[in-house]
This record gives C-alpha cells, structure tokens and sequence, in this order.
C-alpha cells in the first residue's frame, strides 16, 4: 500500500505557483540548465505579435519593442527567472527575438569601465 | 558601434532593435542593511523584483544544520537601472547575503562587473561569511558602511581591519538614502575595477592567489 504523501509544507499558493509555472514552461523548468539567458540578457522584439503562441510569448514580444533585460520581463511578468529564460529561449529558436548577453568576463576592458565612469560622473 | 551580429539581409517585419551593452553589479549584505534602498536610490525605474523558485531535493535552505523537508523555496531579489548613454545599461540587483542563498549568486555574481558589499557597524559579523565566500571566488568588490542614524561611524580603516579585508579593497561610510553617495559608491567600485583591469595580467593572479591563501587561512 503505497499512500500519496503530501509535499512537506507547500502551501496552495506554492501549489498554484508551481503548477502555473510548469504549464506555462511545458515543464522545462529544472536543473536540465541549457539556458544561456543570464539576468541582463537584453531582449528585443523582431516581430510585434505572434498568433497562436501562449500569452506569456505574447507578452513577451510586446514588451520587448523597446528591449529590455530578462529580468525586467521575468519581474512583469510575475515568473520565476528560469521560467522567463525558458520562454525567451522559445521565441529565440522561434526567431521572433534577438538577444544580446552581457558581459561576462572577470574583468572588462578598461574603455568599456572608462565608459561606466564617465556615465556615473554624469549621473 | 557594431551593436549585434544580426544579418541586415532578410527584411524584417520590425526594424531590428538596438541592443546595448548590459552590465550587471550586485548588492549583498544580511537582511535589512539597506540593499533595496541603495538601488531605489539610483535607480531610473520604480525597483522591481525578480524571483527564483529553488526546488532541488536535499538543497540546503535551513541554517542550523537540520535538512528541512521543505521542497520549494522562493528568493526574491531587487533591482534597478540605469542607463548610461545610449550603449550602456548598468543594472544593481540586491541579494541576501546568508549561505542558504548562495545558490542565486551562481546567476548573479558570475558575469557581474563587481559587487558592493553593505555592511551595518553593528553587526559586522554578518558579513563575514559574504566577505570570505567572494574572496574566495576571485571577485571584485569593495565595502560601503551604509550609516544607520543610530548607529556610530568608524573611520574606514578601523572597519578593513574589524573586516580583515585585503589592501586596496576601498571600504566607504555611506548613506544609502542619498542619491549622491550611492553614485560615489557605484563611482569608487568602477574605479577600483579600472585600476584592476590595468594590472598586468600576472599581478592579477597574483592577487587572487594572495586572497585565496588569506581566506584558506581564516
């Protein structure tokens, strides 16, 4: 006799969350991580619509006219981080977005911290 | 200013975006040290918030040692922009500093500029493990003693060595309600990183090691 445990201290909201999150994701939210979408991945529209995606894609795209960072999207849209990177992946493949990641090395070159300097001088 | 290698040759149905430069820095300290108010202050737009939902099995969430059987845990970070220019984009994201958080700096602290670390005079001791735990990485960060109204002010060099931080670390007394100093402190960490970025390549590794022997040592 196998009985369903109930999950330890998941509330409904938690429930609902989670089970939204893996709809909208077709479970492809996990540790699988083949993602490149990093927080300030900038993500802009090439396309203004797409009909027949899920609204999450849609939402996407219209936010996306003028280009914003993945985490700005995930935080409009109320989605945890790696659910957000899996949509832009989608509309990625779908060639309905452009991307552009940041940064990454440990040190940038010193005329891009120039840059930065003179920008916060200017603040 | 070659934007993005994306071919000009298909027409497009909308023009295709210019993508700026985007540079990450991330605000650690213990909860309540003034993460959040230090991005609202600079920040172009209303903070938002960004979460990550952790449901690893077994993932270490609790303090005391005890594995909770909780499944799911959610950490909310906040952030900010500011746009430098047309080309650049600087976004602060604020994250908590404790060890059960760790998890999230794998997205943030890799691949970011630099941190600030926050510290409140009176309780150091929470960012000891923050300290140590980024030194040991090899990243760049500097200190800002945010200064709470009843909280005393130390000179800067009393608090490196309460914080045992390595030389050339810069460490500020700030108020993280003023616009003004959070742009000094944003100002002294790209500084910091310019005069990094110059050192030969070898003085560079030669820093880490040197770090990386002084954390092994604490």
């Amino acid at each position: 006799m196998t009985r369903a445990r109930p999950m330890p201290e998941l509330d409904d909201q938690d429930a609902r969350d989670l089970a939204r999150i893996y709809v909208i994701t077709g479970g492809r939210v996990g540790p699988s991580g083949r993602t490149t979408i990093d927080l300030v991945t900038l993500v802009g529209a090439m396309a203004a619509e797409s009909a027949g995606r899920a609204p999450e894609h849609r939402a996407i795209l219209r936010m996306c006219r003028t280009p914003l960072s993945a985490a700005e999207l995930s935080a409009h849209l109320r989605l945890p981080f790696s659910a957000t990177a899996v949509l832009i992946d989608d509309l990625l493949s779908a060639g309905l977005v452009i991307t552009r990641a940041p940064r990454t090395q440990v040190l940038p070159d010193p005329e891009l911290l120039q840059e930065v300097l003179r920008g916060l001088q200017r603040l | 200013m070659g934007f993005n290698g994306s071919e000009p040759s298909a027409p497009a149905p909308t023009p295709v975006p210019a993508l700026a430069t985007a540079l990450k820095i991330a605000v650690v300290g213990p909860l309540g040290v003034g993460k959040t108010t230090l991005v609202t202050s600079v920040s172009e737009i209303s903070p938002l918030t960004t979460e990550e939902t952790m449901t690893r099995e077994g993932a270490r969430i609790d303090v005391l040692g005890h594995r909770s059987t909780k499944t799911t845990t959610t950490v909310a970070m906040d952030f900010g922009r500011i746009s430098l220019g047309e080309s650049i984009v600087l976004y602060l994201f604020g994250t908590p500093g404790q060890e059960r958080f760790w998890f999230l700096w794998d997205g943030l602290v890799d691949g970011a500029l630099g941190a600030v670390v926050l510290v409140d005079v009176r309780r150091l001791e929470e960012s000891f493990d923050v300290l140590e735990r980024l030194e040991r990485r090899g990243s760049a960060f500097i200190v800002a003693a945010n200064g709470f109204p009843e909280a005393p002010v130390y000179p800067v060099e009393t608090l490196r060595q309460a914080l045992d931080l390595p030389d050339g670390v810069p460490v500020l007394n700030f108020d993280a309600r003023s616009r003004a100093d959070c742009r000094r402190v944003l100002i002294a960490l790209t500084e910091y990183l310019l005069a990094l970025s110059r050192l030969p390549r070898a003085d560079q590794d030669d820093q880490a090691a040197r770090e990386q022997v002084r954390s092994s040592q604490g």
